[in-house]
């Protein structure tokens, strides 16, 4: 600590390391991680309603943690505390994302119009959201509470270990996409054009897709499923940066998701209180004026 | 057809056109045969759903043919490679772009893709055609403009900038005349036909407009529900070929004027 000087309660220490900056880092991952798998979706898509989501990655984690928490109580009450630990809870939102991801890419393999893949994915989340009302239904009011509060998403509680697990995925998701900057600007004319300027349209698509599952899959896993950072903010900084090229917007898109999500993390945090409100409600609260906004003001959407 | 092979770019052997579903073929046309020259502006016209969309479809590898062989520079186009297809043939598409958001001149720099690096730097060579193009279609004054503020007809030029940015042997059209006035029908096909004789590229269209296309090009491509004839426009006129291709009750082909009347 000699950078900052020496700090003499030791309380604080254990607070800003242990806990404030794993969550500031967390934060930072969490913002631009959305921001960049939102920016893949809507240009794979052709869709500015598409968002880090679209292919069941959050419905697939929330049916592997109802499963979980919610089913603990169908499997016996010996599971229950056994089932519903930090660990398991991870584990449960990863393996429930991949297996709905891996159904969504195997149905879309076969058909050709990327649109379809859309509504395939739209579907999956359909069936997802019904078998947790089914679950919902038969639980008790502790079991909600605890889902519905893994649902509100949250940033803190993660040790450094699980940060650099955190961290190294989100890397591997990020080469990815930058990998794919070239071919997401010539999807930008349309999947004809495209492949006339000698894109491989399939690998490309799998490439983008596999980035946005790493990415938001290991978002939702760890900090659940926050929903409105990912399609607000490439809207923010399209209206910002007033292009399309994804050299310029992949870094800004990046850049932006990680400040605004800092900025939530401090009003969620409620400087001089000791309450802290759920980031899911912070994210849209503040996010969406921001964004209508901007879109009033420049009197277009530029996609 | 006897082909000296040099100069053929194109080259269609029984081909036969449509498309397959699970149970049955439906063939829109078969048995397609003809040979495009290097250089030339080739007009391919006939009547709406005879096929001119599928046939250049076939062509330029976006669908599958359903026999038969097409031959790109003397190579059969199944042996050509995605990357290589589009370093020889480039396009231009009636369907929208995706995102208007482009700049033209961002727009036109994406033809050299197949030439840039793996993120899509352009190097000095790729700036130096990119702006080539877009001297040769005389946008210049658009070059920062967006691509949502253009008429239908600048962005048709656009476009056509693109295609030429792509620096190809030849450059595919598909109706590039929709949408534009008679003014603007005129003009684009005038410097299709002005680019092929100032660059050498061959230029192959789809249109409508029967009586430009009479005027402007080297060779069509008639298409009629019988056959597909490839000749000289004057030819095509003495053989009266143009009377084939619409049903006779209500418009008729003017050998003298070299355009359709309304019959009496």
């Amino acid at each position: 600590m000699s950078l900052f000087g020496t700090i003499e309660n030791s309380t604080w220490e254990v607070i800003v390391t242990d806990f404030r900056l794993p969550k500031a880092i967390t934060a930072i991952l969490v913002g631009s991680g959305l921001g960049i798998s939102g920016l893949l979706m809507q240009t794979l898509f052709r869709n500015p309603l598409a968002g880090p989501f679209v292919l069941g990655i959050s419905s697939g984690a929330s049916l592997g943690v109802a499963l979980v928490i919610l089913g603990s109580g169908l499997f016996g009450g010996l599971f229950a505390t056994a089932l519903a630990t930090k660990w398991s809870i991870v584990i449960a939102a990863s393996l429930g994302s991949f297996l709905v991801l891996l159904a969504v890419l195997s149905v879309s393999n076969r058909v050709r119009d990327t649109m379809a893949i859309l509504i395939i994915g739209l579907m999956f989340g359909s069936i997802t959201a019904a078998v947790v009302s089914v679950l919902s239904y038969f639980s008790s009011a502790e079991q909600l509470q605890q889902y519905i509060f893994w649902g509100f998403g949250s940033l803190s509680n993660l040790s450094w270990s699980e940060l650099i697990i955190f961290a190294g995925i989100y890397l591997a998701g990020l080469v990815l996409s930058i990998l794919s900057i070239k071919g997401l600007n010539s999807l930008l004319l349309g999947d004809n054009y495209a492949k006339s300027l000698g894109l491989n349209l399939k690998q490309n698509r799998f490439i983008i897709i596999i980035a946005t599952s790493l990415i938001a899959g290991t978002i939702t896993a760890f900090a659940g499923p926050i929903a409105f950072i990912g399609l607000a903010i490439p809207h923010l900084t399209r209206q910002i940066f007033t292009t399309s090229n994804h050299k310029i917007l992949l870094p800004a898109v990046c850049l932006f998701g990680a400040i605004v999500m800092l900025i939530c993390d401090s009003i969620a945090q409620i400087p001089g209180s000791d309450y802290v409100l759920p980031i899911n409600a912070i994210t849209a609260l503040v996010g969406a004026p921001v964004v209508i906004w901007l879109l009033v003001r420049q009197r277009k959407m530029i996609f | 057809m006897n082909e000296n092979k040099s100069n053929s770019i194109l080259k269609a052997k029984n081909l036969s056109i449509g498309y397959k579903t699970r149970k049955k073929e439906i063939v829109v046309s078969h048995n397609i045969n003809f040979d495009l020259q290097q250089g030339q502006l080739i007009g391919l016209v006939g009547a709406n759903g005879i096929g001119k969309s599928t046939l250049l479809r076939t062509l330029i590898k976006v669908q599958p043919n359903l026999s038969g062989s097409i031959f790109l520079n003397n190579r059969d186009l199944k042996e050509t490679s995605t990357i290589e297809l589009a370093k020889q043939l480039s396009i231009v598409l009636t369907e929208s772009l995706a995102s208007k958001n482009l700049s033209v001149y961002e727009l036109v720099a994406l033809g050299r893709h197949p030439y840039t690096n793996w993120i899509g730097n352009l190097s000095t060579e790729d700036t130096q055609k990119v702006d080539e193009a877009i001297g040769l279609v005389n946008i210049s004054d658009l070059k920062e403009k967006k691509c949502f503020e253009l008429s239908d007809g600048q962005l048709q030029k656009v476009m056509i900038a693109r295609a030429l940015a792509q620096d190809t042997d030849i450059i595919v059209l598909d109706e590039p005349t929709t949408h534009l006035d008679m003014y603007h029908k005129a003009y684009i096909l005038k410097l299709l036909q002005r680019l092929t004789k100032e660059t050498g590229k061959t230029i192959l269209f789809s249109s409508h407009e029967i009586d430009l296309a009479i005027q402007l090009c080297d060779t069509m491509l008639v298409m009629t529900t019988k056959n597909i004839v490839c000749d000289e426009p004057c030819n095509l006129i003495e053989d009266g070929v143009f009377n084939s291709l619409f049903p006779k009750d209500m418009i008729a082909f003017d050998t003298k004027t070299g355009s359709f009347k309304i019959s009496q």
